[in-house]
């Protein structure tokens, strides 16, 4: 026995030698990597779960453990709850729009090769630029008198408001900036959607009997597009989800809250009231929003969209 | 190209209808900034609508826009963030991805679980705790409080990481029958061959912090320090309304580098920019 035993033992020093150096390998490579997710990702997510349990404030020496006040705060609080409506009525508004203007769009750049990559370009343009310098742009093509937007809007018989300011406008002219922006990114992922619809599939149906354009989408390519359409749902909803940028640059969450959003509530909890311990409260719900998307996602395209 | 009938004239009419007329809503904003960088205040506060300027005011616009505030400031400022967030982004991402895709070592799954965890977590939430630590280190309003926070990204991680898996093991048997350590592997070999993998998640990175507001306007007080979009709303908040030209002479400087990059080269450029909106 010992003599069959002996030579595969000594073959399997050096291997155990091998798989230690891997492993040397493995975390002196790793390593950097490891001690920054939990220096600047672990530790922080843990901070803000923590702070959420206390009453902290920007410079406060001290902090009282209040459990789950801030959370019962929140939820007597009319402001909170008017921001997170308004945020709902935001993604209620921008998701639709952009999937089916996107959507929309992709279809019609496929039917026909002229100008195809001219329409793409314009469609992403929005998406490929500093969101920003834009939003000060249509900040002035919103001026109550000189603005473009009122100009060609009288010109169409409308009567003329200050769209920013009037807060019967000022969230829903914020959505139309949104669809205006997420469109192209809709479009693009429609479009890369298309591309993996077999071909043949179009061929099949034509034999079926469907020969209408309006046949041949509902019969191949809507059932084909299932899970780019459910992906596409779910990261427009998680992007309008986190709208800041253009209400804090052009509304500030104002007239009297009418565009309100809750990364606005909390950037204004926390760095303009200073209260961080709320402010992270308020970011715990809001985590929760989007980690429920991105869950519901996942398993809706593992249980439902698997067509190919 | 195939013979159009009636009925495809009529497609082809409506499908440029509908498009061009999408495209215009598209362009206006980016048209109408620039035409009326061109134009004196007196044509852009008249109630008369002319598209194009009666009279040339373009040099004065940008000169203002130039001397006001520093732009070229704003845009280096921008240019040296990105550039250094993305170099620390390689030499921290490339070899972690190597190892959790091909080396075998206790942790490792480990660390790829908090990696994934990563990915659900978007940036926005932990920014309270990263401030307070930055704060605590002395770091706020300095060019480390744009970088640091970004020294590692678990979505170029797990990107990079999604490329080493297809590239075939026997590449890397054969260089260590070479003699080569676990480290030239990673920068002799699979570095260039993540080169594609490699640009795609640099214009990703690039794009999205050429273009993050929130965290410089949480970080950065300092004008000198601002980035391409905090330094356009500095120079808003200074003009008041009265200036538009000049501020739209500086939304032209500021929107111009990236739109230059994506029409020099779109589907790559798409590419990158769909992989962050894919982030989230």
């Amino acid at each position: 026995m010992s003599q069959a035993v002996l030579p595969i033992a000594q073959a399997a020093a050096p291997r155990e030698r091998r798989a230690w150096s891997e492993a040397a390998a493995g975390w002196s490579l790793a390593g950097p990597a490891a001690a920054l997710l939990f220096l600047l990702l672990l530790a922080p997510a843990a901070g803000v779960v923590i702070l959420s349990l206390t009453d902290w404030q920007f410079g406060a020496a001290d902090f009282n453990w209040v459990g789950t006040g801030n959370f019962q705060d929140l939820w007597r609080d009319a402001v909170f709850w008017k921001s997170f409506s308004n945020t709902l009525v935001y993604i209620g508004i921008v998701v639709p729009g952009s999937v089916l203007g996107g959507l929309a769009t992709a279809l019609l750049i496929e039917s026909d090769p002229s100008l195809r990559r001219f329409y793409r370009a314009a469609f992403f343009l929005p998406v490929a630029s500093t969101l920003i310098a834009l939003a000060v742009v249509w900040q002035f093509m919103l001026h109550p008198t000189v603005g473009l937007v009122n100009q060609v809007w009288e010109f169409f018989g409308g009567t003329a408001t200050d769209w920013l300011k009037n807060p019967r406008t000022a969230l829903f002219t914020l959505c139309a900036l949104g669809i205006w922006q997420m469109t192209g990114l809709a479009m693009v992922l429609f479009l890369a959607g298309l591309k993996s619809v077999p071909r043949e599939l179009y061929d099949a149906a034509a034999v079926d009997g469907a020969d209408s354009a309006f046949e041949r989408f509902r019969r191949v390519t809507w059932p084909m597009l299932g899970p780019t359409t459910l992906f596409v749902l779910v990261i427009t909803a998680i992007r309008s989800f986190q709208v800041f940028d253009t209400v804090h640059v052009l509304t500030k969450g104002g007239p009297n809250k009418a565009t309100e959003v809750l990364m606005h509530t909390i950037y204004s909890e926390g760095f303009g009231f200073l209260r961080a311990g709320y402010a992270c409260a308020i970011t715990i719900v809001f985590l929760a929003v989007i980690l429920a998307l991105t869950l519901a996602q996942m398993r809706l395209a593992r249980s439902r969209v698997h067509y190919a | 190209m195939t013979k159009r009938t009636h009925a495809g004239w009529a497609w082809f009419a409506a499908r440029h209808a509908v498009l061009m007329m999408g495209a215009v809503m598209m362009l206006a904003p980016f048209v109408w900034m620039l035409l009326t960088s061109f134009k004196p205040p007196t044509e852009i506060f008249s109630r008369e609508l002319h598209w194009l300027p009666q009279e040339w005011h373009a040099w004065e616009n940008y000169r203002d826009a130039f001397t006001k505030v520093p732009l070229l400031r704003y845009l280096a400022n921008g240019i040296a963030v990105c550039a250094a967030i993305f170099l620390l982004q390689v030499a921290i991402n490339l070899p972690a991805a190597y190892a959790i895709a091909k080396l075998r070592f206790p942790g490792r799954e480990g660390l790829f679980r908090l990696v994934l965890l990563g990915l659900l977590i978007p940036h926005q939430v932990i920014a309270i705790p990263l401030y307070i630590m930055l704060h605590k280190a002395g770091l706020l309003d300095s060019y480390a409080a744009l970088v640091v926070p970004f020294a590692v990204s678990v979505f170029g991680i797990f990107l990079m990481r999604q490329f080493f898996l297809t590239v075939p093991d026997d590449l890397i048997h054969a260089a260590r029958l070479d003699g080569c350590g676990e480290f030239e592997i990673v920068w002799r070999i699979m570095l260039p061959t993540a080169i594609p993998a490699l640009t795609a998640s640099g214009i990703f990175s690039f794009v999205w912090h050429w273009n993050d507001y929130f965290w410089p306007l949480l970080v950065i007080a300092s004008p000198e320090l601002a980035t391409p979009p905090l330094g356009t709303v500095f120079f808003r908040n200074e003009e008041a309304g009265i200036h538009y030209g000049p501020l739209m002479a500086g939304t032209v400087v500021i929107t111009a580098p990236l739109l230059a990059a994506f029409l020099a080269a779109q589907n790559r450029f798409i590419e990158g920019v769909t992989l962050s909106g894919v982030k989230g």
